[in-house]
This record gives C-alpha cells, structure tokens and sequence, in this order.
C-alpha cells in the first residue's frame, strides 16, 4: 500500500454524477492523497495537478462485482496484475474476484495471498469472494468467518451453483449471521447437462446441445424461497433469463434483500448471435432475443441492481478448440461501460445517472457498503467520456487473453481515467484533455 | 455463374443451383459404378486424406471407394489411432495432416462445426462426412440423388421422417437439403426426440405425434437410426419406440402407393424398421449405398481435382477407365 501520498489533484470542470448525493452538476473535485477534500464549482488550489475534465463524466470509482483473475493457479491466462491493469482500463476501482482458482480460495491464507498480490500489483481494490463450501464442492462449509476476516466481501461457489438446497440453507444462515451477501451463480445440473449454449431454434440448427432457461430459474426460484426462509442477503450473479428476472422481482416486492447483476454481453447479444466461434460461448450461454430484452427492461426499471462483467480469461490454445470442448467465458473489463454505454444509454434505454448507479451504488449495496463522491470519502473516480469514438483491440488489452466476441467492434464512450486512492491508475492518452 | 465450392461444410448454406450442378455431376458416376473396370485417372497423382475422429465405417470405406476408383491416394486417421488421444488438439492434428500436402480432407468428427473450425484454419478443401448433430451432407445429397431418380424430380414431394430427430444430422442436412426444392417434411418420434424448434430449420416443415398421421401422404420415408449409443439420454424402452414409431408393412400401406423407404444405416432391423419393408421393393436402401459412390466421387472430382474446371458432359464418364 502507498503510505504517504499528499499530492492535490483538481479535476476541472466536469460533470460530477454521483447517485448517493443525486448529484449531477458542472464541478470541480479536489482530491488531497487519498482522500477526497472539495467538491463544487470553480475551485482552485494553487499547487495542484490539474486535469481538465471539460466534456466529461466525474463519477464515484466503478466496482465489478464478478469477475476471474485466475490466481493462484491458472497464470497462463490471468494474474492478479494483469487483471487488474485491464480492470483499470476499463475504468474499474475495484473488482471481486471468484474464488475458483487453484486452490480454491476456500480459505483466510488463499484470500490473505489474493489481496497482498493486488495492493503490490497496486492498480485497482481487489475484493475476494470466498467460497461457500470446501473446495467449492458442495459438501462442508469453508472457512467463511476466517474468510471475512482476511477480508472477503461475500461468498459463492461461482462456476456452479451451491450444490444442495440443503447446503445453501446452511451458507445463507451462517452467512446472515456474518453479515455477507451469498452471491449464487444459478444453475439446475441435471438440466444443464453437458450443454453449451442456450436451448432453443438456434441449438436446434447448429447441433450444439441446449441448455434450457429453466436451468437459471429453477435455481434462482429455489435460492429465492431459500432466501425467504433465512432472510439471508441473496444476490444472482450474471443472470440471462426473464424467469430469474421475475424471481428476483418478486423478492424485492416482499421487501427480501435479494439482488442480481447482468453482464454486457447478455445485454448486447444474443442466441441468434452464436456461431461455431468459442468466444460465443459463455456460461450462462447467450440467451434468448426475448430475454436479453427482458432484461434491458430490468435494468431501466431498476429490478437489476449491478452491471458486472463475469471477465473469464481462458488463454488462446484453450479456446482455439471445437466449440463444445472450449471452456465457458469471455473477457469483460474494457468493453462494459462502451457496451452498456452504446447498447442502454445511446438507444436511450437509460439516463445516465442511472448507468452510474449500476456501476457504482447499486454494486455497492449488494456489498452492503457506500459509494459517493463527497468530501472525505476516499478519492476512487472513474472519469469516461460519452463520446469518444473508438475500435477495441483486443491485442491491445493488458490482460493475457483475447477471448471476446467483441474484437474490432466501434464503440462510442469510453472510460478516460481511474482514480484509485488518489492515484491515476489509467489515463487513456486517446482522448486529449489539459 | 455458379458459385464453385471451396468446401462441403454442410447443406443449409447451398443454393439450390449449386446441389442441382453436384447431383448433375454425379449422373456420369453413376453409370461407371456398373464399369466392370472402376478406375479412372481423373485424380492421379493426388492425395484425398480420410481424418475420422469419430468412428465410421461406412462412410469412410465409400470415400475410400471413391477416391480410390478416381486415381487418388488416400491418407487414414482413425479416431482409435489418433493423437488426440494422447491429448494433441484438433488444431495441432488437422495441422500435421495438412503438412503432409494432401489435397483435400474429408473430415467426420463428434464436434458440431468441427469441419467449419478446420475449413477457416487450414488453405485445404474440407469435405464434412458428418459433424457431431449438426450436418452431413454427402448423406443428404446422395439421399437426393435416389430420390430424383425414382421419383423423376424432388419438387412436391411430401417427405417424413421417424425417429430420432434431434441428434440426427442426416435428418437436419435432408431438411436443408429438400426445403431448398419445396419438399414438405414431416417429422415423427419420441416427443423428447423431435423438439418444436426443429420446425424452424427451414420452410414446410411440421411435427405430428403419432405415425399413423405421418406416413398418410408421405412420398418418401426416411428411418433413422435409433441411435443405441445415446444411452446418456433417458432411455426409452426399445418396446416403446416399436410399439409407436416401427415402420411395419402395415404402416407403410398408409403412404402413398410406392412410396420410397430410405435408411441412413446401419440399420436395426426389428428396432426402427420391419424385415419385410426393409427388404421390400419400396425400399431403396442398398441404391443410396451405390448412390453415395457416385456423389462421393462427383465432390472429389470438384474439389479435390482443383484443375478440372469443366463439369464432365453429362452421361459420360469423365475419362476413359483404365
């Protein structure tokens, strides 16, 4: 960790969008160290860096609620440090990593070793999520109390859902009494059995076996019921099915603390969208046309309450493979906020503010902590641009895999720097500011 | 003009056009399967490589044929010798095959997409022999080829198929294939087996449930294979699937009269297809194997033989047997 850091950085004139203030004016931000010190119009301080931020958006510091950053274990297609460079660039400040590494980050020791690699990678927060039960294998509980201790900020047995009902009524009531989110990534394994891609008329034609919707939902329905009884903190990870969506929805009527996110591709693409190409293939798979709509519609209603990338890095040689063989993922950092950007906010299917909020607050609450740009909170800012037109390359990421359908894609906006504890962890030279 | 094939990754992306010109081609090649000397020195000097990555028998040994009865050479893998069991991927094999410059690879593999994954790595001509449940063309083609003949055109015809649908690629290539020539086709088996989305594959094409219903009018009825090795799915009792879906004697009166029985083989006899109308005179199951010959050998002539620009004039063999 940076010990002494007194510098004064002003960011001039920008459009500071805060949603915990409801703040969305033209202002300065003056960070001093760590901390930030002034926020409002037409501030100056002599000695200060300044950066112009004139045309941009000053916004609380982006949190990814899911992602894979590979180690321990799987280096040869992600490291703390270069998951985190890439997290930077795309205008994350911090970002929860799943606990499917190898070993298992199942224990205090394993999330000791996570966040002591990212403070010296020392690009963005790295948030571990521990997992649920041992070796994520459904069986015995894992060291959660240990876990939060070293500094875990939820648990999940992420890549498959928390095996029992059983097992997750255990996890939700030990979890309660921890005061830690129980993330699911919701998935019926008789149903799923062995598919790799949405079930439905495109499955049928490419002979790639389906995976019904009703994998996600039947899961989520019962994580829900579940949640119902232990009146534990559920939230749905990555989820692509309008049954799910209704689900949670219906939670929220009751008043249950019951959240879910939604990655960029789910919201961007769909089943018709698949073809033999390994970067089609995620898990949960691409669903259907009238999903990905209904989720459009979750997040403008405010059902859905985070944007999270599932960023899954696999390196080359294990994508480049027959479809069915290649491993579930893509990565996500760096295209989120221009995917969300172009396919929400520019279609005007949202108002900025609440496309801050899915990136910032909402993400928070499920953590159960604040995200505000105020004075004395701590100087984590994402600045981007709604404008600035650009072509995503993937050879260009710092990240050491390329696996993205996203490849070559034209993007509008973008983010333009990362504030992390009053460091500028990226600057996008593309875009000229003072 | 028409397009020339690079590869034959599958039936859905043909144009009606380009399967009229492979079907036009095989005529000649049908008439030398009756030569009694079956070789020609059309491909001389080239090499066709036979890359099974899932076992075959059949198919493999009528590519061998036809490649063999055109002067080519021809290189075997097999799925039980090959490197992939020793964990070497698809890449790295299709790449050490290529390396030994044949010119062209005829390619089954357990993979949907496998032979689209190699056609867009490798600069050599693939020709599917089937892909996991997604297509085989040379099936659906020789499949048409039998059909033309007996029936004088495909246009009009009403088409059933029984069985197991959903992980037939016979049946998704033969839908493509016959769609494209306003064939109507009906699909009839275990619910579990032909799923509603099959309807979306191409144009004219309905579901009934029972077999009664689908044979009434049918021109041609193509078997499947109840595929035994599926045991992974929940298993219907063979009973079951004889008692509903068998093409019995009795049934097949319910077609239309001489209406065509066709079988993919291997056959089951006694599973999905009676004796009686396996062996009867409606049944035109070893034609599609002679057939298969002659398609077969009309693909490698296109694509294999990249020099002969010219389709052979029909009903002559392309050159003078040996």
């Amino acid at each position: 960790m940076p010990t002494t850091n007194d510098r004064l950085l002003l960011l001039k004139n920008g459009r500071v969008l805060d949603p915990a203030s409801k703040t969305d004016a033209r202002h300065d931000v003056l960070v001093h160290g760590a901390r930030v010190v002034r926020v409002g119009p037409d501030l100056t301080s002599g000695d200060a860096e300044v950066f112009d931020a004139t045309g941009l958006i000053v916004a609380p510091g982006f949190i990814d609620l899911h992602c894979h950053l590979r180690e321990p274990g799987q280096e040869m297609s992600e490291t703390i440090e270069t998951g985190t460079r890439s997290a930077a660039r795309g205008g994350f400040t911090a970002v929860c990593c799943m606990p499917n590494t190898q070993p298992v980050n199942d224990n205090a020791s394993v999330t000791r070793s996570i966040i002591e690699r990212a403070a010296a990678a020392g690009t963005v927060q790295v948030w571990p999520i521990g997992a649920a039960s041992v070796g994520s294998e459904g069986e015995a509980l894992a060291e959660i109390a240990a876990m939060k201790d070293a500094g875990i900020v939820g648990v999940s047995d992420d890549g498959k859902p928390v095996a029992t009902a059983r097992l997750m009524r255990q996890v939700m009531d030990y979890c309660n009494s921890l005061d830690l989110p129980v993330i699911d990534h919701c998935e019926d394994p008789s149903l799923f059995a062995g598919g790799v891609m949405r079930e439905g008329p495109r499955s049928i034609r490419l002979g790639l076996k389906g995976i019904p919707a009703e994998s996600e939902s039947i899961c989520a329905g019962r994580d829900v019921e579940l949640a119902l009884l232990t009146r534990a903190r559920l939230h749905i990870a990555h989820m692509s099915t309008t049954a799910a969506l209704e689900y949670v929805r219906h939670a929220k009527k009751l008043g249950m603390r019951v959240s879910c996110e939604v990655t960029p591709h789910h919201f961007t693409l769909s089943d018709e969208d698949v073809r033999y190409d390994t970067n089609y293939k995620m898990n949960p798979p691409l669903a259907s046309r009238a999903d990905r709509a209904a989720l459009i519609d979750g997040i403008a209603d405010g059902s859905v309450d985070a944007i999270a990338t599932d960023h899954a890095p696999h390196h080359p040689a294990s994508k480049d493979v027959e479809f069915d063989r290649a491993p579930f993922g893509i990565i996500g950092f760096e295209t989120a906020l221009a995917l969300t950007l172009g396919e929400l906010f520019h279609t005007g299917k949202i108002s900025l503010p609440r496309m801050v909020e899915l990136f910032t607050t909402g993400p928070a609450r499920v953590l159960g902590i604040e995200r505000k740009i105020a004075v004395g909170s701590p100087a984590d800012l994402t600045i981007f641009s709604t404008e600035h037109a650009w072509t995503y390359h993937a050879s260009e990421s710092p990240s050491k895999s390329r696996n993205t359908p996203f490849d070559g894609r034209t993007f509008r906006g973008a983010p333009v720097a990362t504030i992390v504890g009053g460091q500028m962890v990226y600057r996008c030279e593309r875009v000229a500011t003072a | 003009m028409l397009q020339r094939l690079e590869h034959l990754l599958g039936i859905e992306d043909l144009t009606r056009e380009q399967i009229s010109f492979i079907l036009d081609q095989a005529k000649p090649f049908q008439e030398f399967q009756r030569h009694p000397l079956k070789k020609l020195a059309t491909l001389r000097g080239k090499t066709v490589a036979l890359a099974f990555f899932e076992n075959s028998t059949r198919t493999r040994i009528s590519f061998a044929t036809a490649a063999a009865r055109l002067g080519a050479d021809t290189m075997n893998l097999q799925a039980e010798s090959s490197s992939l069991k020793k964990g070497e991927s698809l890449l790295d094999t299709v790449r050490t095959l290529e390396a030994m410059r044949p010119d062209g690879i005829v390619m089954r593999h357990s993979s949907s997409g496998a032979p689209e994954f190699v056609a867009k790595r490798l600069g050599v001509p693939i020709v599917n022999a089937g892909d996991g449940t997604h297509e085989h063309p040379t099936q659906a083609l020789l499949d048409a080829l039998t059909i033309r003949d007996r029936k004088g055109q495909l246009e009009g015809l009403n088409l059933t198929i029984l069985g197991d649908v959903l992980h037939s690629r016979v049946a998704r290539s033969n839908i493509h294939l016959l769609s494209k020539f306003g064939v109507r086709t009906t699909l009839c088996g275990p619910a579990m087996w032909v799923p509603r989305e099959l309807e979306t594959l191409a144009p004219n094409v309905r579901r009934v449930t029972r077999i009664e219903e689908a044979l009434d009018g049918a021109d041609v009825i193509t078997a499947l294979r109840v595929q035994t090795e599926r045991l992974h799915e929940p298993a219907l009792a063979a009973e079951e699937y004889i008692l509903r879906y068998q093409l019995t004697p009795q049934r097949l009166q319910l077609a239309r009269p001489g209406a065509l029985v066709l079988h993919p083989g291997p056959m089951i006899r006694g599973l999905e297809i009676d004796d009686a109308v396996a062996d009867g005179p409606q049944s035109c199951v070893l034609e599609q194997v002679t057939n298969g010959l002659a398609i077969r050998m009309a693909l490698l002539y296109h694509l294999v033989g990249g020099a002969a620009v010219e389709p052979p004039p029909p009903g002559k063999v392309p050159d003078k047997a040996q």
